[in-house]
């Protein structure tokens, strides 16, 4: 019926350079998040900020993470500010576009959680004297990443995934850029990227139960 | 001491202070009765310095609640609140719930502040909840460990904003002993409350709020037992 024969040796061979793919995106999609939910807790305060110029800054960050492809972040993170004479390497592009998005997205998944923890719960905090600082981190803030343990825990599957969008500005150390040099040097387009979606799909399944073991130590109330 | 003079307060359109003028003295137990709406526990948050005033004065030992130079962090470690949602702090234990402001706010140490709130847990009666986190507590034994979280930061001076009205009716007694005890052991207290016999067992002086007004303070014997104004008798004649 179709005339192709699998050669599965050839591909195998060459697993150890994919698992050293897989270790450099599970890097970017680690340190994105780090960084991502970082800069999404500053969005989150900024938007309960008083200040307008503040607000708008983090409303806008928002609004372009969560309405424009990922791709295109990715992109304006390379190709757009190299027409600004900024010029960073795949790897750092790829980053920063991962990271942008995460931060939008976990910020607004902060808000919602903001929303479901009653104002009083400062209040009583600051009645004993706090700070609003120290009543957003002892009281707030651990509320809040409890909520959205498990929305991060998708934004982190995504990171993941979106990691596969830097071939687009020459990322090649990553799992899916090495996947497509292997597949310029052998021409086995099924078996090449056949494997590279199961080690996807591997690491996203050991998060996401890892994610669950976690929770489960993490939140005993 | 206590001081409130002349303290008007709205929000918004609606003024909900009229020109309060009381003064606590310290060891004095003073309720707070009177319809929903009366300004009651408005004036106890703005006591702490939660809600500002529109004018007047309150001083805290001569210092003025709402004058620019004062640090209200510091103020409020010696004015305790405990609110109707005793607003417990649902991720931490009973005990972490208690030694957080010790350690937090006036740099205790960990094991010292365990100490102070051990003690303090054991004096409300949950020294067996010190590992428990608030989900499996009752009402009743929340509201008490919310009012040992307030004691651990040893405030001069305890408010009460009416800490039985979200408690089943079974639960209301357990945290109103508590009450009544550290009314004996000397504490400084204003207590907003619906209860009116613990305000005629407890209290020194008894004060009816009516729209806004103080419109009458005296001995519990003589509001409960002769009331002047109209608006009390009328208050007193439907709670009963």
């Amino acid at each position: 019926m179709f005339d192709y024969t699998f050669q599965w040796n050839q591909v195998l061979v060459r697993l150890p350079k994919m698992l050293d793919g897989a270790l450099v995106t599970m890097e970017v999609a680690v340190l994105s998040m780090l960084i991502g939910i970082t800069l999404a807790i500053i969005l989150t305060i900024l938007r309960l900020s008083g200040s307008r110029p503040l607000k708008a800054v983090a409303t806008g960050w928002i609004e372009i993470a969560r309405n424009t492809p990922a791709l295109f972040q990715i992109y304006m993170a390379h190709f757009g500010v190299a027409s600004f004479g900024i010029h960073f390497s795949p790897f750092v592009s790829l980053l920063i576009g991962i990271t942008f998005n995460n931060a939008g997205y976990l910020a607004e998944n902060f808000r919602g959680a903001l929303k479901a923890i009653p104002d009083t719960q400062a209040r009583a905090g600051r009645s004993l004297g706090m700070s609003q600082i120290q009543a957003f981190g002892y009281i707030i803030l651990p509320q809040m990443l409890r909520i959205s343990f498990l929305p991060m825990t998708n934004q982190m599957v995504w990171a993941i995934l979106m990691t596969s969008l830097g071939v687009t500005v020459g990322m090649n150390s990553d799992l899916y850029g090495v996947t497509q040099d292997l597949n310029a040097l052998t021409f086995r387009t099924f078996e090449l990227f056949a494997i590279a979606g199961v080690i996807f799909y591997v690491i996203t399944k050991f998060i996401t139960l890892s994610a669950r073991i976690i929770a489960s130590r993490l939140f005993r109330y | 001491m206590i001081e409130i003079q002349n303290v008007h307060k709205s929000f918004g359109q609606l003024e909900v202070l009229k020109g309060i003028d009381l003064v606590v003295q310290k060891g004095e137990v003073v309720t707070v009765i009177g319809g929903s709406g009366s300004g009651k526990s408005t004036l106890l948050t703005c006591i702490n310095g939660l809600e500002p005033i529109n004018s007047g004065k309150i001083l805290v030992d001569g210092t003025e609640v709402h004058a620019k130079s004062t640090n209200l962090n510091k103020l409020r470690r010696k004015i305790g609140i405990v609110f109707q949602q005793w607003n417990a702090f649902p991720h931490l234990t009973v005990l972490e719930n208690v030694t957080l402001a010790p350690r937090k706010v006036l740099g205790m140490a960990k094991a010292e502040a365990e100490a102070i709130a051990e003690r303090q847990l054991m004096h409300v009666g949950l020294g067996d909840k010190l590992l428990a986190y608030p989900s499996r507590l009752s009402g009743g034994q929340q509201q008490r460990m919310a009012i040992a979280r307030a004691l651990a930061m040893a405030p001069d001076y305890m408010l009460f904003d009416e800490v039985t009205s979200a408690l089943d009716p079974q639960l209301v007694g357990e945290v109103l002993e508590t009450l009544k005890m550290l009314a004996e052991e000397g504490m400084t207290m204003i207590c907003v409350t619906h209860e009116m016999a613990f305000a005629r067992d407890v209290s020194k002086r008894v004060a009816y709020f009516h729209q806004g007004v103080m419109a009458e303070i005296g001995a519990p014997e003589q509001i409960f037992g002769d009331p002047q104004h109209p608006e009390t008798r009328k208050f007193l004649a439907s709670v009963r």
